[in-house]
């Protein structure tokens, strides 16, 4: 009927609009799209591969858990001080709310896990800094966790490894997180004086506070490909020298290229590196 | 002439009136002494109202006056034979640091310090007191040469913060920071550090990690500077105001969290005022503060620092 056919057309007129949480649902879940080379991948075939873009090796972030599991033995890891509580010395307002919330979405305490664990059956302590939690910043719950994690490699004589990813110290604890930076170097330089190993593992980002203290001392420092890595930001250096800073300012390759790193090392290959680092300071043979 | 702070506005005009009256007083035939005598009382009152009910941002602005005096005048009126050492041996000297040795009371002293500079040519030279790595590495330099001839060190902090330039983070920013952190802390000798105007993070720090740790009374002390914290809590520098007062750094602030050991007074309206009296007031804290980290060992003068700085921060178990 010829009625039909203007039914149909009508219906053509209407679209359907897909809501705001379906459209960023589906492709968050089962691919994920590399911000660096655009390459959309499976997300679990990314996760495979320890979130490396396969094409062009982007590192994308990782939880403090998620590196856990790609790191250390496997069932290995025991967590410590998970029941210290971040409280707000200088009554900044929506302080406590906010690291609450960080808490819910992160299952972590505060901006870094620590614990002991192994890797290929030698014991270590390690901390691992995770930038989803208030974007790593230093407060003094991550200053008191590092210290005590630092304290427990000295006592058990093994090595202590951190991986630093941190924006630098937390602006909102005032000069309280400025001073997490001397305690955690007075633990490092016992930790030291002992013989014992300490290396550092730089990934993105680690700036500020946290560069200028225990992530750029360590007996090797090791960073990720393109991690950020500096003491002061970008902007503010623009600002004050008032010319444009090459792309690769600040980059692991760029560190290593001014002679302040021993090695930048690809995630897949960290495990190895450093589980040979630690075999090859451990006393008596080899 | 001494640059008027806002704050002290009130007593200046004041101040500057009573001049007035007194040159009137000896030219014309007028008798004003009662006015005059009046108007000083009240200039008494009013000046310890100002003086003495300071604000942060107030103390700020002393901080960072021009006239406040710097390492190297504390060095001329504290110490006697000053020799200053340059250099850290593998790039060149950074001129915002000064450090040497000298002698105080009878004993010899290593002393390092941030150094401004007085005037606009100065301050280019000095880099307006914001070390590259250099300096850093100069500092720890002497600090290492103070351990082996196991003399005190003496650091003064007057820093905006360590310069965020290109070459700097060239020359590792961080890695020089870092470093004089975890040296100083191994060091076997007493090491005391004095915030005489701004200590500004972690370029303050890297001369900071101290037995005893002193500020002057209008000195701050801060993670970042009040400009800093503003623009990046409220994206406005304009707010700096509202950032000191609610970043906590003055000296009292500190002295409240444990971190400063003592609170050096100041002359009514800061140590520009008398610097004179400044320099009494802080060759008598450092008597004390340094006959008394003499009688600690180098074991425990390391151990010390490890508990001070283990100490600091506040969170529940």
């Amino acid at each position: 009927m010829i009625r039909d056919i203007f039914t149909k057309n009508r219906k053509h007129k209407y679209a359907t609009i897909p809501t705001a949480a379906a459209k960023n649902d589906v492709p968050e879940g089962i691919m994920t799209k590399c911000p660096e080379c655009r390459h959309i991948a499976l997300t679990k075939d990314l996760m495979k591969n320890n979130k490396v873009c396969t094409p062009c090796n982007y590192h994308y972030k990782m939880t403090a858990h998620e590196r856990v599991a790609i790191f250390l033995d496997e069932d290995s890891f025991t967590s410590m001080d998970n029941h210290l509580q971040t409280v707000n010395p200088l009554n900044f307002p929506g302080y406590t709310e906010k690291i609450k919330l960080d808490a819910e979405k992160t299952g972590l305490n505060e901006a870094v896990l620590t614990g002991v664990g192994t890797i290929d059956n030698r014991k270590i302590v390690v901390a691992i800094m995770d930038a989803h939690f208030r974007m790593g910043s230093m407060g003094s719950v991550v200053g008191e966790k590092i210290t005590r994690a630092v304290e427990q490699a000295t006592k058990l004589n093994v090595p202590f490894v951190i991986f630093t990813a941190s924006g630098g110290a937390r602006m909102q604890e005032g000069v309280l997180s400025l001073m997490q930076m001397a305690k955690t170097s007075v633990a490092l330089k016992r930790h030291s004086e002992k013989g014992n190993l300490f290396i550092s593992i730089l990934t993105h980002p680690t700036t500020g506070g946290v560069s200028a203290s225990f992530a750029s001392i360590g007996d090797i420092n090791i960073a990720e490909p393109k991690a950020l890595i500096g003491f002061a930001g970008r902007r503010v250096i623009e600002q004050t020298v008032r010319e444009k800073l090459p792309e690769n300012f600040q980059t692991a390759e760029f560190l290593l290229d001014h002679g302040q790193l021993d090695a930048v090392v690809h995630r897949n290959d960290m495990k190895q590196t450093v589980s040979t680092l630690v075999k090859l300071h451990t006393k008596g043979d080899v | 002439m001494v640059k008027t702070l806002t704050f002290e506005e009130p007593v200046v005009q004041l101040r500057n009136k009573i001049q007035e009256l007194k040159e009137f007083t000896a030219s014309a035939d007028v008798d004003l002494t009662s006015e005059i005598q009046q108007l000083e009382a009240r200039l008494v009152k009013l000046e310890k109202d100002i003086y003495e009910n300071m604000q942060p941002w107030d103390r700020v602005q002393v901080a960072r006056h021009p006239e406040r005096p710097t390492t190297l005048d504390y060095i001329r009126d504290l110490f006697q034979d000053f020799i200053e050492l340059h250099g850290d041996r593998s790039y060149g000297d950074d001129a915002a640091i000064v450090g040497g040795i000298a002698s105080f009371k009878g004993k010899a002293i290593t002393i390092i310090g941030h150094q401004r500079g007085r005037d606009t040519k100065e301050n280019i030279r000095r880099n307006f007191g914001m070390p590259h790595p250099e300096g850093y590495r100069k500092a720890l330099r002497l600090m290492k040469q103070a351990e082996k001839f196991g003399r005190p060190i003496i650091c003064f902090i007057d820093t905006k913060g360590a310069y965020p330039g290109k070459a700097a983070e060239e020359r590792g920013q961080s890695e020089a920071i870092a470093r004089n952190l975890f040296e100083m802390a191994g060091l076997k000798v007493p090491v005391i550090s004095v915030v005489i105007g701004e200590g500004g993070s972690g370029g303050a720090l890297a001369l900071g990690l101290a037995n005893h740790i002193h500020m002057l009374e209008n000195s701050t002390y801060s993670v970042i500077s009040p400009e800093g914290a503003a623009s990046i809590l409220w994206k406005d520098a304009a707010l700096a105001q509202k950032a000191a007062e609610a970043m906590k750094i003055t000296a009292p602030d500190l002295k409240a969290m444990g971190i400063v050991d003592e609170i050096i007074p100041e002359a009514l309206g800061g140590a520009h005022r008398d610097p004179k009296q400044q320099a009494v007031y802080m060759s008598e804290t450092l008597e004390r503060s340094i006959s008394e980290l003499t009688k600690l060992n180098a074991e425990q003068l390391v151990d010390a620092r490890y508990e001070k700085f283990k100490a600091i921060g506040e969170f529940t178990e």
